[in-house]
């Protein structure tokens, strides 16, 4: 074990971890609302966040921005953001859809056992994954450099580069906008109240199936801004990628307390920071063994994760 | 009426993709060149042919197709077919193709597997098919030590490789600490064992990647802590890319020097140009325009671009069995022993395997490429010292 490198870079490893765990949480949102209005585990989410890493390419493509063009102006490069935004969660949020109609609404229309659920979105995994595969022939895609990285703060040892930051607080920002909307707005109202129990809230006279529409697109737009944020740190994408990050936004999502939008967070980093500082101790190759132990830990003392509450129960 | 309409929507995009995945799969077959008659031996090619190091395999396709296309040419009345099996560089692909492969009694020999840790999966189940095998890419060394009989490898294996990477780093970068880092693979994980070994008190850290992963930053953070000006990297471009970028996006300025399987553009795609600049790789195989004969402007001709890595090695593998077709040797018996006595000047080098199925020490040659532009340019010839 090594304690020595592990503090000596404890900064720097924080920030990093931190980074991975935001877009972790993000993903993991998906999770955690789609289980909270359905009790279904959407398993297609990972391929979701993959086809939205596809759109942000694509969209900035369209736009003339290609993988070796040079580091745009400050003007552009918020311009070429926003597209890839965009273009990100458009992707994200069609395929999400898709899944909802092609995949889950006949089988809830027929009153389909809880298990067929889980089937059907294991195939859609597989199924999206491997069409995007056969279609980019499993090739690798490259991401264009937006901005160059440099350290914004140093703080003790840690360096605070200008990606982990954006990538930290955009993620932030988009979960406090998503909570706010969730427990603010008529609509949010709707989700909670389906949530809490679906024939009552129909009762009441909430469109159960518009509701559901909705929660598959703001899951979709989620991952489709964890996917910008990816291609920004990352760089590359592929059709295989949603495979692991899906396992891990999931594990996030159970984590935080499933079908809790703010356990997604706290998931999502928690799990960013353990991966890091195990791998650090351990060496690289302990880094999920490390993660998935303090994961089973986790849940042996608090079954319900760490915030462990529901959808419908959350409060303002 | 109206619902079935609407089940049948339904059931649409699903009938789609799998009408899709179809097409893909007979696209598979495309390619192969078919034969008639009693002249009906096929060779095979084994390895990525999609997949993220698609790249690696498709070279040697190409390689071995121009060779049997030129003999096809001057044998009208005799061709040869050259099927395909497409491993996804995958080692959990690999047995069944291996096994599919030997259930076909015309096939009389195999370019591959590319890969070493595919090899490791199927040469055994070749070696029962007793079908010869010449790879032109595999160069984990303990391939040659596993008793295969029908194993043969057209270029120096990581054992010369190693060294002579090792060698580079000390003579030509002048590194004082370098940090080694494989993918845990048969092949990267072999070759970053021997850096490792001739490197010795040079080496300043160590890490493992996995295949697959794209996020870096533990790797990356330790290379920094070691403050290492050299990186030796053993595994395949479609990590080695992401790790390089997400090494550059650390302010990280150590010379970046890797190994054939990351002598790829995919490799500077996944960098990105400006990430990959100057970074270095070794390569046992000879670039493409250093090859004899007319091979260097037949294949820009036929595929409109320039040799990619291994190509000339494929090329020269694909004719030691061509020549055994047409000196008759149509059974996998005859074959072997053809190729075990085979001595005669190819593109590359003059082909003879020793009895482990390696090429002789003499005739192995390692080079350095570099990254500039973001072409891979041809460097040196590294002298292999062991």
């Amino acid at each position: 074990m090594n304690f020595e490198f592990l503090f000596a870079n404890i900064g720097d490893l924080t920030v990093t971890g931190l980074s991975q765990g935001a877009i972790y949480a993000l993903i993991a949102l998906g999770y955690t609302l789609v289980y909270g209005l359905l009790k279904l585990i959407n398993f297609a989410h990972s391929e979701v966040f993959m086809m939205g890493t596809f759109g942000a390419l694509f969209a900035w493509q369209l736009v003339g921005l290609h993988e070796n063009n040079p580091i745009p102006s400050v003007p552009m490069m918020i311009v070429y953001l926003l597209v890839g935004l965009v273009g990100a969660a458009v992707w994200s949020g069609v395929t999400a859809l898709a899944v909802e109609f092609v995949a889950y609404r006949p089988l809830r229309r027929r009153n389909a056992p809880r298990l067929v659920f889980l089937i059907t979105a294991i195939g859609a995994s597989l199924a999206i994954s491997e069409a995007v595969g056969i279609a980019t022939g499993r090739q690798q895609f490259g991401m264009p450099d937006l901005f160059k990285t440099t350290t914004l703060v140093t703080i003790g040892d840690a360096h605070i580069t200008n990606l982990d930051l954006g990538v930290i607080v955009a993620a932030i920002v988009m979960m406090v906008v998503l909570d706010q909307f969730i427990n603010r707005t008529r609509l949010g109202r709707g989700i909670r109240a389906v949530a809490q129990d679906s024939d009552t809230a129909a009762l009441m006279g909430i469109n159960k199936n518009r509701v559901i529409v909705l929660t598959f697109v703001l899951g979709g737009v989620m991952a489709g801004a964890a996917a910008l944020l990816y291609n920004l740190k990352i760089g590359v994408t592929r059709a295989d990628i949603g495979f692991l990050l899906g396992i891990k936004a999931f594990t996030a999502a159970v984590l935080g307390g499933i079908g809790n939008l703010r356990g997604a967070l706290l998931g999502g980093l928690a799990l960013g920071l353990v991966e890091n500082y195990g791998s650090a101790l351990f060496g690289t190759s302990w880094r999920d063994v490390v993660a998935f132990a303090v994961l089973v830990i986790i849940l042996m003392f608090r079954p319900t994760g760490l915030l462990g509450e529901s959808l419908g129960k959350a409060r303002a | 009426m109206n619902s079935r309409i609407k089940r049948s929507l339904a059931v649409l995009p699903v009938a789609l993709l799998v009408a899709g995945a179809m097409g893909a799969c007979s696209n598979n077959g495309n390619g192969t060149t078919t034969a008639s008659g009693k002249c009906d031996s096929k060779i095979a090619f084994f390895g990525a042919l999609t997949g993220p190091n698609a790249n690696l395999g498709i070279n040697i396709y190409n390689g071995a197709k121009l060779a049997v296309d030129q003999y096809n040419a001057k044998n009208s009345n005799c061709k040869v077919t050259l099927v395909q099996k497409d491993s996804q560089g995958d080692e959990k692909q690999a047995p069944a193709l291996a096994q599919n492969l030997v259930q076909d009694p015309k096939v009389v020999g195999v370019v591959g597997p590319a890969f070493s840790g595919e090899s490791e999966a199927a040469d055994g189940i070749l070696e029962q098919g007793n079908l010869p095998l010449i790879t032109a890419s595999a160069t984990n060394p303990t391939l040659a030590q596993k008793g295969w009989k029908v194993f043969h490898r057209m270029l120096g294996n990581d054992a010369s490789q190693g060294p002579a990477a090792a060698s580079y780093i000390k003579d030509t970068v002048k590194a004082k600490k370098v940090f080694v880092i494989d993918d845990t693979t048969a092949y990267g994980k072999g070759l970053a064992d021997q850096v490792k070994k001739s490197l010795g008190g040079m080496v300043g850290g160590t890490d493992t990647v996995q295949p697959k992963q794209t996020d870096f930053q533990a790797t990356v953070a330790k290379v920094k802590a070691s403050k290492a000006d050299a990186i030796f990297y053993g595994g395949y471009y479609a990590e080695a890319g992401p790790f390089v970028k997400q090494l550059r996006a650390a302010n990280v300025n150590a010379k970046f020097v890797s190994d054939d399987g990351v002598k790829d553009p995919g490799f500077v795609a996944g960098a990105g140009k400006a990430s990959a600049e100057g970074s270095v790789v070794t390569c046992p195989c000879i670039p493409g325009d250093e090859a004899k004969g007319t091979f260097f402007a037949d294949y820009k001709k036929k595929f409109g671009k320039e040799p990619g890595t291994y190509g000339p090695e494929a090329f020269d593998s694909a004719n030691v069995f061509l020549d055994g077709i047409k000196a008759g040797k149509t059974s996998r018996a005859a074959m072997l022993s053809f190729v075990n006595s085979y001595d005669k000047d190819g593109v590359t080098k003059h082909i003879k395997f020793d009895k482990n199925g390696e090429i002789a020490k003499s005739e192995i040659v390692i080079w350095s490429y570099q990254i500039k532009g973001g072409e891979i340019v041809k460097d040196t010839e590294i002298k292999a010292t062991s």
